[in-house]
This record gives structure tokens, sequence and C-alpha cells, in this order.
């Protein structure tokens, strides 16, 4: 397996607070890797010191450059988009200008127009809504505009934080859906952080469990659905 | 009647560089939820450097294009040098610096130009335009050019990329890094604009008013009103109120309460606003849930 992100001996804080206490893991090039675990077990935590949101430690590799010194806005316009928890939406601005932002650091203006048609082919919904305010858009198309504005980026790693969370079943569905489009056709890198595992786990390629800071086992995805006891102890179910 | 519109005229007037300082007193607010007590004394300081500049010699629009560029690199700097270590500071911190700035900046004027009164050229010389007998020409003058600076400021937030960065910078910084917006640096140049903007204001209020290192503290004041009156957090709402204190005042002050206690106008509005209706006419009502 090749690896687009790398991480050994990471942590992050909050304050003086260690909340991620040395973890390795990688992100496969080109496939999806889910990172489970329960609530407060540093899954958020991880997926914001990827992007440099929070102070960290350690060693973050990215496509052969080293992460761990670079701000939040260096690490995007180096690829890594990120879908932040609660979405991230600048409600007050339209539809059509969160977009914009997305592509806010490309020179190729040309490609993003035909990229706003690419990703209207994804989600139908946010072209009929392109100059509503972007608040008033129901949580799942706000899920969609966020997944939308971060693929703008043409990143080559996409950060997802709980992508299902507060979501009616259907429409986590359809935005499961079309994540796996995403990944096959844009050849974009996933790291998904979810609760649901279930769903994280069909749509990985590779998954790690965290717990409390510290990684508990990490494999591929089928292993990890395989193996009884992690599914009794930590996916629950 | 006659006498009612001239009142009118020159408050639409004055009412055009409360407007407009009242706009650089909200950019800085979206921004940072702060009001620039520094924003009137630093416009001052800015008509102080091309009073100097024409005293030199310089023409006139020379010396306006020299102090807007002036000003525009001096709000960067004071952003990033004296507002920037206090980014995460309490409130009272940063109304404390602001405050400090602005008196530094009064001494300054006062320690380099003098304390005395200075009158202060307009390009705007001559005959009232279109033969208008309610405006004079600077008076003309000034009400253009404070309505072509706020067409530029809302065209340059509204159609550009970088006006559409400062917006998402200021509304969810969080989220406008992770698209790869400096946001550290849109907030230099909102202070940057807000300075340039504030100077233009100072330029056309100096005809009026006389220069003096004491010229900006009604202004500011009448502006503060404005854009609270307007609601603070609303550019539109602050122009409005700019333009609607500048007719009330010189309408209360010649026919109501006079010239002598005018100012407290703006203060009874103030107070008045944030009695009756705290987020202005069209500010925004903040609901928090717990």
């Amino acid at each position: 397996m090749s690896s687009i992100l790398a991480a050994k001996g990471l942590k992050a804080f909050y304050g003086q607070i260690e909340a991620l206490h040395g973890v390795d893991f990688e992100v496969e090039e080109g496939g999806v890797t889910a990172l489970l675990g329960a609530n407060g077990a540093g899954k958020t935590t991880t997926l914001r010191a990827i992007s440099a949101m929070i102070r960290r430690e350690g060693e973050l590799e990215f496509r052969g450059r080293r992460l761990t010194a670079r701000a939040p806005e260096d690490v995007a316009r180096l690829g890594v988009a990120h879908v932040p928890d609660g979405r991230g939406t600048f409600t007050d601005l339209t539809v059509e200008e969160n977009l914009r932002l997305g592509a806010y650091v490309r020179r190729d203006q040309r490609a993003v127009k035909t990229d706003f048609q690419r990703i209207f082919g994804y989600f139908p919904r946010l072209a009929e809504r392109i100059h509503q305010q972007a608040g008033t858009l129901s949580g799942g198309e706000q899920q969609m505009l966020a997944i939308s504005r971060a693929l703008l980026l043409k990143p080559s790693l996409l950060l997802l934080d709980e992508p299902s969370f507060g979501l009616a079943p259907l429409v986590v569905a359809e935005i499961f859906r079309i994540l796996r489009a995403i990944n096959e056709n844009e050849g974009v890198s996933i790291l998904i952080v979810e609760q649901n595992a279930n769903l994280a786990l069909d749509l990985a390629t590779r998954a790690y469990l965290l717990e409390t800071g510290v990684i508990v086992v990490g494999g591929a995805a089928s292993e990890i659905r395989a193996d009884d006891a992690v599914r009794r102890a930590y996916l629950g179910y | 009647m006659v006498e009612l519109l001239h009142q009118l005229a020159s408050g639409l007037a004055l009412g055009g560089v409360y407007a407009v300082t009242a706009l650089a007193l909200v950019m800085i607010f979206q921004a940072t939820q702060l009001v620039n007590f520094a924003q009137g004394e630093m416009a001052m300081f800015s008509t102080y450097i091309a009073w100097y500049l024409m005293q030199n010699g310089w023409d006139y629009w020379q010396a306006f294009a020299a102090t807007v560029a002036f000003s525009f690199v001096g709000g960067v700097v004071i952003e990033r040098i004296v507002v920037r270590p206090f980014a995460h500071a309490p409130v009272l911190a940063s109304v404390i610096v602001f405050i400090g700035l602005s008196f530094i900046f009064n001494a300054l004027a006062g320690f380099f130009f003098g304390y005395s009164v200075q009158s202060f050229d307009t390009p705007f010389d001559g005959r009232p335009w279109f033969g208008n007998r309610f405006m004079s020409a600077h008076e003309s003058g000034s009400v253009v050019v404070s309505l072509i600076v706020l067409a530029l400021v809302f065209a340059f937030f509204r159609f550009t990329p970088l006006g559409l960065a400062m917006r998402a910078a200021a509304q969810n910084p969080a989220s406008a890094r992770l698209v790869g917006v400096r946001v550290g640096w849109m907030l230099a140049l909102g202070w940057g604009l807000a300075a340039a903007i504030g100077a233009i204001a100072g330029m056309m209020a100096a005809p009026i008013v006389y220069l003096d290192p004491n010229m900006m503290g009604g202004i500011l004041l009448y502006a503060f009103a404005g854009a609270v009156l307007g609601g603070i957090d609303n550019p539109w709402g602050a122009v409005f109120g700019g333009f609607t204190v500048g007719v009330a005042e010189n309408l209360l002050g010649a026919y109501v309460v006079g010239d002598e206690v005018k100012l407290s106008v703006a203060l009874v509005i103030i107070v008045g606003v944030l009695v009756v209706r705290p987020s202005g006419l069209f500010g925004r009502r903040i609901v928090a849930r717990v």
C-alpha cells in the first residue's frame, strides 16, 4: 500500500491538555481510510491536528512534505481539504459564494468553471439553490455544500468529519453513495471519521480504531469488520 | 423654506462623511466585534498628512492619492504591530488599546503640526454646482466623493475574490482557513481599508469643520451614532444611519436644540437606539441558544 499521508507519534493538544497521545496511521493513496471510535476518542482531534487547527507534535508527512510546521491555510493550499464537524458553512453568504471560496486558492479559473458543473452533477440540489443564503439550507444540503466546497479546492486528500451527523438515514445513504463515486471518479483519497462504524466500513478500504487518544487496532476494513472481539468491544453491534 | 433646504443639504454633506466613517467602523466591527475608537484620530492624522503635502506645494489630488495610500499602509502596519498582539485578549484590553491609539495620534498630530486651527483646501472650488442655491461646491463634491467611496467599497466586497475572502474571514475564520484564506492578512487588509476610507472622510470634512487635532472627535461620535442607528453589523444600515444622523444633527441644531448642544444629539441617538432597539434599524438580533 502506498500512502498519501503518514502520521508517526502524532500528538495533539487543546491548550495544555494532550488529547492525542502519539498515534501512528497511514491514509491509503486513492482509497478510503476510516477512523472509528466512540465519542471523545480523538477522531475529530486527529483531523484537526492534520489541518493544523490545533497545536500538534510528532511527524505528519503528506506526499513527501512535512505538515507539522505549517499553518492551516498552507495545509489547505498543499491540497488537503477538510470538511469540519458542524460543516463550516459560511451561513451569511450565498451557496455560490461558499463554492467560490472553495476554489479561492486556485489559479486555473477556467477549470474551476467546469468543476462547478461536475459538482452540480453529484449534487444537483445545490445548483437549484445557487443564489440562496447558505444558512437557510437543510442539514443535508449544508453537508453537500461542505463536501462540494472542499472538492473545489481540487484536493488530493479529503478529510471528512462525520458526514452523517444529524442527518436522516435516507440523506446519509445518498451522501455516502456520492462519496464513493467521488472517491472513484475524482482520484481523491479520503480520510473519514465516523461514529457510525457500519456505514464507514462499507465505504472504507482501511480502518483504524481510536480509543481515548490511542489507536488500538488498524488494518484492512474487511479484517476489522470480521474481528468479532473488536466489533463487540468497540463498534457496538 | 430656503433655509430649511439649505440645512438639509448641509446635513447631507456631513452625513456623507459620517456614513463613510461609520462604514469604516462597521468593517472593523464585523471582523473583530470591536469598535475602533481610534478611527477618528487616525483619519485626523491622515488629513494632516494631506495638509502637510499641500503646504509643500503638492497638487490636491496628488496629496489626496498619496494620503490614501499612506493611510492604507499605516492601517495595515497598526494592525500587525499594535492590534494583533491583543487578538485573544479580553474586550476591555482591546478597548484600552484603541483609546490609547487615539491619544497617541492626537498627541502626534499636535507635536508635528501644532494645535492651531488650519484651513484645509477643497478641490471643489468656486460656484455651486448646477446653479443650486442650497449647497456649496465643496458640499456637493463631498457628497459625490462619499457616494463614490461607498460604491467602490461595496463593489469590492461584493464582486472581487479578495472581498469575498475578507467577508469569509470575518464571518467564520476557522472555516476560511480551511479553504486557504490567510485570515490574519485579511484582518490587516481590513484595517488598511478602514484607515484609507477614514482618511477620505477626514479630507472631506476638514474644509467644513477646519483642521485641528480634535476635528474628528465630534465626527466619530456622529458616525458611531449612525452605525448604531443603522445596526453596527450591517454596512448598508451604517451608511443609511450616517446620512440620517447628518441631516438630523443639522436640522435639530438649527431649529430645536441650537448649535451649542447639538453634539448631545449623537449621544441621545446612541442611548435611545440602545434602549429601544439595541440591534439598530437593520441590524441582526443575536439570539443565543443555551
